[in-house]
Protein backbone atom coordinates (compact mmCIF):
# COMPACT_ATOMS: atom_id res chain seq x y z
CA UNK A 1 0.00 0.00 0.00
CA UNK A 2 1.03 3.59 -0.46
CA UNK A 3 1.55 5.90 2.50
CA UNK A 4 3.44 9.13 3.12
CA UNK A 5 6.57 8.84 5.20
CA UNK A 6 8.12 12.17 6.11
CA UNK A 7 6.19 13.78 3.24
CA UNK A 8 7.43 11.25 0.69
CA UNK A 9 5.09 8.79 -0.98
CA UNK A 10 6.31 5.30 -0.09
CA UNK A 11 5.08 1.81 -0.92
CA UNK A 12 5.14 -0.55 2.04
CA UNK A 13 4.11 -4.12 2.78
CA UNK A 14 3.73 -3.62 6.57
CA UNK A 15 0.25 -3.50 8.07
CA UNK A 16 1.15 -2.12 11.49
CA UNK A 17 3.80 0.19 12.94
CA UNK A 18 5.87 -2.58 14.46
CA UNK A 19 6.25 -4.24 11.06
CA UNK A 20 7.00 -0.88 9.48
CA UNK A 21 9.79 -0.25 12.01
CA UNK A 22 11.33 -3.56 10.94
CA UNK A 23 10.76 -2.88 7.24
CA UNK A 24 12.47 0.52 7.61
CA UNK A 25 15.19 -0.89 9.91
CA UNK A 26 14.50 1.79 12.54
CA UNK A 27 16.86 1.72 15.52
CA UNK A 28 15.45 0.52 18.81
CA UNK A 29 16.05 3.76 20.67
CA UNK A 30 15.87 7.47 19.94
CA UNK A 31 13.12 7.31 17.33
CA UNK A 32 9.49 8.43 17.62
CA UNK A 33 6.73 7.79 15.12
CA UNK A 34 3.60 9.86 14.52
CA UNK A 35 0.53 8.97 12.49
CA UNK A 36 -1.57 11.93 11.41
CA UNK A 37 0.29 14.24 13.84
CA UNK A 38 -0.30 11.97 16.85
CA UNK A 39 2.76 10.35 18.42
CA UNK A 40 2.40 6.62 18.98
CA UNK A 41 4.40 5.16 21.91
CA UNK A 42 6.63 2.27 20.92
CA UNK A 43 4.69 -0.04 23.23
CA UNK A 44 1.61 0.48 21.01
CA UNK A 45 3.32 0.02 17.65
CA UNK A 46 2.29 -3.63 17.26
CA UNK A 47 -1.36 -2.70 17.89
CA UNK A 48 -1.39 0.29 15.59
CA UNK A 49 -2.61 -0.60 12.09
CA UNK A 50 -1.52 1.49 9.11
CA UNK A 51 -4.25 2.64 6.76
CA UNK A 52 -3.73 3.26 3.06
CA UNK A 53 -2.65 6.89 2.53
CA UNK A 54 -1.62 7.39 6.16
CA UNK A 55 0.69 10.28 6.96
CA UNK A 56 3.55 8.89 8.97
CA UNK A 57 6.39 10.94 10.38
CA UNK A 58 9.52 9.35 11.76
CA UNK A 59 11.42 11.64 14.11
CA UNK A 60 14.94 10.98 15.31
CA UNK A 61 15.95 12.62 18.57
CA UNK A 62 18.36 15.50 17.82
CA UNK A 63 21.08 16.23 20.33
CA UNK A 64 22.77 19.33 18.93
CA UNK A 65 22.69 22.62 20.73
CA UNK B 1 7.81 45.95 43.27
CA UNK B 2 7.05 49.09 41.27
CA UNK B 3 8.75 49.61 37.93
CA UNK B 4 11.18 52.53 37.85
CA UNK B 5 10.76 55.23 35.17
CA UNK B 6 13.70 53.69 33.28
CA UNK B 7 12.12 50.25 33.42
CA UNK B 8 8.81 51.66 32.20
CA UNK B 9 10.65 52.95 29.16
CA UNK B 10 12.84 49.90 28.61
CA UNK B 11 9.94 47.46 28.77
CA UNK B 12 7.35 49.73 27.13
CA UNK B 13 6.58 47.31 24.28
CA UNK B 14 5.82 44.58 26.81
CA UNK B 15 3.80 46.91 29.03
CA UNK B 16 1.45 47.85 26.19
CA UNK B 17 1.20 44.26 24.93
CA UNK B 18 -2.17 42.56 25.45
CA UNK B 19 -1.84 39.73 27.95
CA UNK B 20 1.59 40.94 29.15
CA UNK B 21 1.43 44.35 30.82
CA UNK B 22 2.89 45.50 34.10
CA UNK B 23 2.05 42.26 35.91
CA UNK B 24 3.79 40.15 33.29
CA UNK B 25 6.88 42.36 33.36
CA UNK B 26 7.02 42.31 37.14
CA UNK B 27 6.77 38.55 37.07
CA UNK B 28 9.66 38.31 34.58
CA UNK B 29 11.80 40.63 36.67
CA UNK B 30 11.28 38.34 39.66
CA UNK B 31 11.90 35.13 37.68
CA UNK B 32 14.97 32.94 37.68
CA UNK B 33 15.84 30.99 34.56
CA UNK B 34 18.72 28.54 34.26
CA UNK B 35 20.24 28.05 30.82
CA UNK B 36 22.25 24.84 30.50
CA UNK B 37 24.77 25.35 27.72
CA UNK B 38 25.95 28.80 26.57
CA UNK B 39 26.34 27.67 22.96
CA UNK B 40 24.20 27.63 19.83
CA UNK B 41 20.83 27.54 21.60
CA UNK B 42 21.99 29.22 24.80
CA UNK B 43 23.15 32.28 22.84
CA UNK B 44 19.78 33.41 21.44
CA UNK B 45 17.90 32.21 24.52
CA UNK B 46 20.06 34.21 26.90
CA UNK B 47 20.16 37.31 24.68
CA UNK B 48 16.37 37.46 24.42
CA UNK B 49 15.69 36.59 28.04
CA UNK B 50 18.14 39.25 29.18
CA UNK B 51 16.55 41.82 26.89
CA UNK B 52 13.10 40.80 28.11
CA UNK B 53 14.09 41.46 31.71
CA UNK B 54 14.20 38.01 33.25
CA UNK B 55 15.54 39.04 36.66
CA UNK B 56 18.03 36.25 37.23
CA UNK B 57 19.69 34.26 34.47
CA UNK B 58 21.90 31.34 35.43
CA UNK B 59 24.39 30.05 32.88
CA UNK B 60 25.91 26.57 33.14
CA UNK B 61 28.85 25.81 30.87
CA UNK B 62 32.34 24.56 31.62
CA UNK B 63 33.60 25.19 28.10
CA UNK B 64 35.71 27.93 26.54
CA UNK B 65 34.88 29.77 23.34
CA UNK B 66 36.52 28.23 20.29
CA UNK B 67 36.73 29.41 16.69
CA UNK B 68 34.32 26.71 15.44
CA UNK B 69 31.66 28.00 17.87
CA UNK B 70 31.40 31.41 16.23
CA UNK B 71 29.46 30.19 13.16
CA UNK B 72 26.33 29.88 15.33
CA UNK B 73 27.01 30.86 18.95
CA UNK B 74 26.24 34.53 18.37
CA UNK B 75 26.73 35.73 21.94
CA UNK B 76 30.47 35.10 21.57
CA UNK B 77 32.78 37.18 19.39
CA UNK B 78 36.18 36.64 17.80
CA UNK B 79 38.13 38.31 20.62
CA UNK B 80 36.38 35.95 23.07
CA UNK B 81 38.11 32.84 21.70
CA UNK B 82 39.74 31.04 24.63
CA UNK B 83 37.61 32.76 27.30
CA UNK B 84 35.17 30.81 29.46
CA UNK B 85 31.79 30.89 27.74
CA UNK B 86 30.03 32.00 30.91
CA UNK B 87 32.32 35.07 31.18
CA UNK B 88 31.89 35.99 27.53
CA UNK B 89 28.10 35.59 27.76
CA UNK B 90 27.81 37.49 31.03
CA UNK B 91 29.54 40.52 29.54
CA UNK B 92 27.11 40.74 26.59
CA UNK B 93 24.03 40.11 28.71
CA UNK B 94 24.96 42.80 31.22
CA UNK B 95 25.59 45.26 28.39
CA UNK B 96 22.12 44.52 27.00
CA UNK B 97 20.39 44.87 30.34
CA UNK B 98 22.08 46.06 33.55
CA UNK B 99 18.80 45.36 35.43
CA UNK B 100 19.39 41.65 35.54
CA UNK B 101 21.45 39.40 37.72
CA UNK B 102 23.71 36.82 36.02
CA UNK B 103 24.76 33.73 37.95
CA UNK B 104 27.70 31.90 36.40
CA UNK B 105 28.18 28.17 36.88
CA UNK B 106 31.49 27.50 35.14
CA UNK B 107 31.14 23.75 35.26
CA UNK B 108 29.49 20.96 33.28
CA UNK B 109 26.17 19.78 34.63
CA UNK B 110 26.62 16.30 36.12
CA UNK B 111 24.68 13.84 38.21
CA UNK B 112 26.60 15.15 41.23
CA UNK B 113 25.72 18.83 40.87
CA UNK B 114 22.49 18.93 38.78
CA UNK B 115 19.94 18.94 41.60
CA UNK B 116 21.77 21.62 43.58
CA UNK B 117 22.34 23.85 40.57
CA UNK B 118 18.78 23.59 39.21
CA UNK B 119 16.99 23.81 42.55
CA UNK B 120 16.80 27.63 42.98
CA UNK B 121 15.43 28.30 39.50
CA UNK B 122 11.84 28.67 38.22
CA UNK B 123 12.46 27.46 34.68
CA UNK B 124 15.25 25.60 32.90
CA UNK B 125 16.37 25.80 29.28
CA UNK B 126 18.21 22.84 27.83
CA UNK B 127 20.66 24.10 25.24
CA UNK B 128 23.14 21.24 25.55
CA UNK B 129 24.87 19.46 22.72
CA UNK B 130 24.71 15.84 23.87
CA UNK B 131 22.11 13.26 24.89
CA UNK B 132 23.69 12.49 28.25
CA UNK B 133 23.14 16.03 29.50
CA UNK B 134 19.68 16.31 27.88
CA UNK B 135 18.51 13.25 29.82
CA UNK B 136 20.19 14.58 32.93
CA UNK B 137 18.34 17.92 32.61
CA UNK B 138 15.07 16.09 31.96
CA UNK B 139 15.47 13.69 34.88
CA UNK B 140 16.67 16.30 37.37
CA UNK B 141 13.88 18.74 36.44
CA UNK B 142 11.18 16.07 36.74
CA UNK B 143 12.56 14.98 40.12
CA UNK B 144 12.60 18.59 41.35
CA UNK B 145 9.22 19.46 39.84
CA UNK B 146 10.72 22.16 37.58
CA UNK B 147 9.39 23.34 34.24
CA UNK B 148 11.78 23.26 31.31
CA UNK B 149 12.09 23.61 27.56
CA UNK B 150 14.20 21.05 25.73
CA UNK B 151 15.65 21.77 22.29
CA UNK B 152 17.75 19.85 19.80
CA UNK B 153 19.20 20.73 16.40
CA UNK B 154 21.30 19.05 13.78
CA UNK B 155 21.94 19.49 10.05
CA UNK B 156 18.99 21.63 8.88
CA UNK B 157 16.39 20.52 11.41
CA UNK B 158 15.27 21.23 14.95
CA UNK B 159 12.85 19.98 17.58
CA UNK B 160 11.56 21.45 20.81
CA UNK B 161 9.20 20.54 23.65
CA UNK B 162 8.17 22.16 26.93
CA UNK B 163 7.41 20.45 30.22
CA UNK B 164 5.73 21.48 33.42
CA UNK B 165 5.03 19.12 36.30
CA UNK B 166 2.27 16.71 35.30
CA UNK B 167 2.86 16.90 31.55
CA UNK B 168 4.88 14.56 29.34
CA UNK B 169 8.65 14.54 29.80
CA UNK B 170 11.38 13.89 27.24
CA UNK B 171 11.48 10.22 28.25
CA UNK B 172 7.75 9.88 27.50
CA UNK B 173 8.72 10.54 23.88
CA UNK B 174 12.21 9.07 23.73
CA UNK B 175 12.46 6.61 26.67
CA UNK B 176 16.21 6.17 26.21
CA UNK B 177 18.95 7.91 24.24
CA UNK B 178 19.89 6.35 20.90
CA UNK B 179 22.70 3.83 20.79
CA UNK B 180 26.06 5.58 20.51
CA UNK B 181 26.51 4.26 16.97
CA UNK B 182 23.29 6.04 15.93
CA UNK B 183 24.13 9.42 17.45
CA UNK B 184 24.87 12.25 15.08
CA UNK B 185 26.45 15.22 16.82
CA UNK B 186 26.81 18.63 15.19
CA UNK B 187 30.56 18.07 15.17
CA UNK B 188 29.99 14.97 13.03
CA UNK B 189 27.26 16.01 10.60
CA UNK B 190 27.27 19.79 10.83
CA UNK B 191 24.50 22.25 11.58
CA UNK B 192 23.22 25.30 9.77
CA UNK B 193 24.16 28.13 12.14
CA UNK B 194 20.98 30.13 11.70
CA UNK B 195 18.73 27.30 12.89
CA UNK B 196 20.20 27.70 16.36
CA UNK B 197 18.52 31.09 16.26
CA UNK B 198 15.25 29.63 14.95
CA UNK B 199 15.05 27.08 17.72
CA UNK B 200 16.58 29.20 20.50
CA UNK B 201 14.05 31.98 20.00
CA UNK B 202 11.26 29.38 20.27
CA UNK B 203 12.75 28.26 23.58
CA UNK B 204 13.04 31.84 24.86
CA UNK B 205 9.41 32.44 23.87
CA UNK B 206 8.28 29.27 25.62
CA UNK B 207 10.11 30.32 28.80
CA UNK B 208 8.47 33.76 28.77
CA UNK B 209 5.02 32.24 28.10
CA UNK B 210 5.41 29.85 31.03
CA UNK B 211 6.76 32.53 33.38
CA UNK B 212 4.02 35.07 32.75
CA UNK B 213 1.29 32.49 32.15
CA UNK B 214 0.15 33.35 28.65
CA UNK B 215 -0.77 31.19 25.66
CA UNK B 216 -0.32 27.48 25.15
CA UNK B 217 3.26 26.30 25.63
CA UNK B 218 4.43 23.10 23.94
CA UNK B 219 3.18 20.87 26.75
CA UNK B 220 2.54 17.29 25.60
CA UNK B 221 3.77 18.34 22.18
CA UNK B 222 6.89 18.29 20.04
CA UNK B 223 7.43 21.07 17.53
CA UNK B 224 9.74 20.19 14.67
CA UNK B 225 11.01 22.13 11.71
CA UNK B 226 12.94 21.38 8.58
CA UNK B 227 14.70 24.52 7.40
CA UNK B 228 15.13 23.17 3.86
CA UNK B 229 11.39 22.99 3.22
CA UNK B 230 10.48 25.38 6.06
CA UNK B 231 7.90 22.86 7.22
CA UNK B 232 6.98 23.34 10.88
CA UNK B 233 4.91 20.57 12.46
CA UNK B 234 3.43 20.17 15.91
CA UNK B 235 2.94 16.62 17.15
CA UNK B 236 0.81 15.85 20.16
CA UNK B 237 1.89 13.15 22.59
CA UNK B 238 0.36 12.36 25.97
CA UNK B 239 2.23 11.71 29.17
CA UNK B 240 3.26 8.06 29.03
CA UNK B 241 1.88 6.25 32.08
CA UNK B 242 4.56 3.60 31.51
CA UNK B 243 7.39 6.20 31.54
CA UNK B 244 10.33 4.97 33.63
CA UNK B 245 10.75 8.48 35.10
CA UNK B 246 7.32 10.12 35.41
CA UNK B 247 4.91 7.18 34.88
CA UNK B 248 2.83 5.33 37.41
CA UNK B 249 5.60 2.98 38.50
CA UNK B 250 8.88 4.84 37.96
CA UNK B 251 12.10 2.86 37.93
CA UNK B 252 14.35 5.92 37.64
CA UNK B 253 14.25 7.44 41.11
CA UNK B 254 17.70 8.96 41.39
CA UNK B 255 20.19 10.49 38.96
CA UNK B 256 22.45 7.82 37.60
CA UNK B 257 25.54 7.75 35.45
CA UNK B 258 24.97 9.74 32.29
CA UNK B 259 28.40 9.05 30.92
CA UNK B 260 28.97 12.40 29.27
CA UNK B 261 32.64 13.09 28.70
CA UNK B 262 33.26 16.56 27.33
CA UNK B 263 35.23 15.94 24.16
CA UNK B 264 37.41 18.40 22.35
CA UNK B 265 36.04 17.23 19.00
CA UNK B 266 32.67 18.88 19.54
CA UNK B 267 34.25 22.32 19.69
Amino acid sequence: MDININNRKTSITSTNLQELAQEMSLPEKGVAVAINNQMIPRTEWADTPIADGADIVIIKAACGG
Amino acid sequence: MELTPTQKKRYNRHLILDGFGKEGQQRLLQSKVLIVGAGGLGSPVSLYLAAAGVGTIGLVDGDQVSLTNLQRQVIHTTPDVGRPKVDSAEEKLKAINPDINIVKHEIYLSEDNALDIIHPYDFVIDGTDNFATKYLVNDACVMLGKSFCMGGINRYAGQVMTHRPGTACYRCLFPEPPAISEVETCAMVGVLGSIAGMLGTVQATEAIKCLIGVGEPLFNALLTFDALTMNWQRFEFPKNEGCALCGKHPTITRLKEYAFQPCSKKK
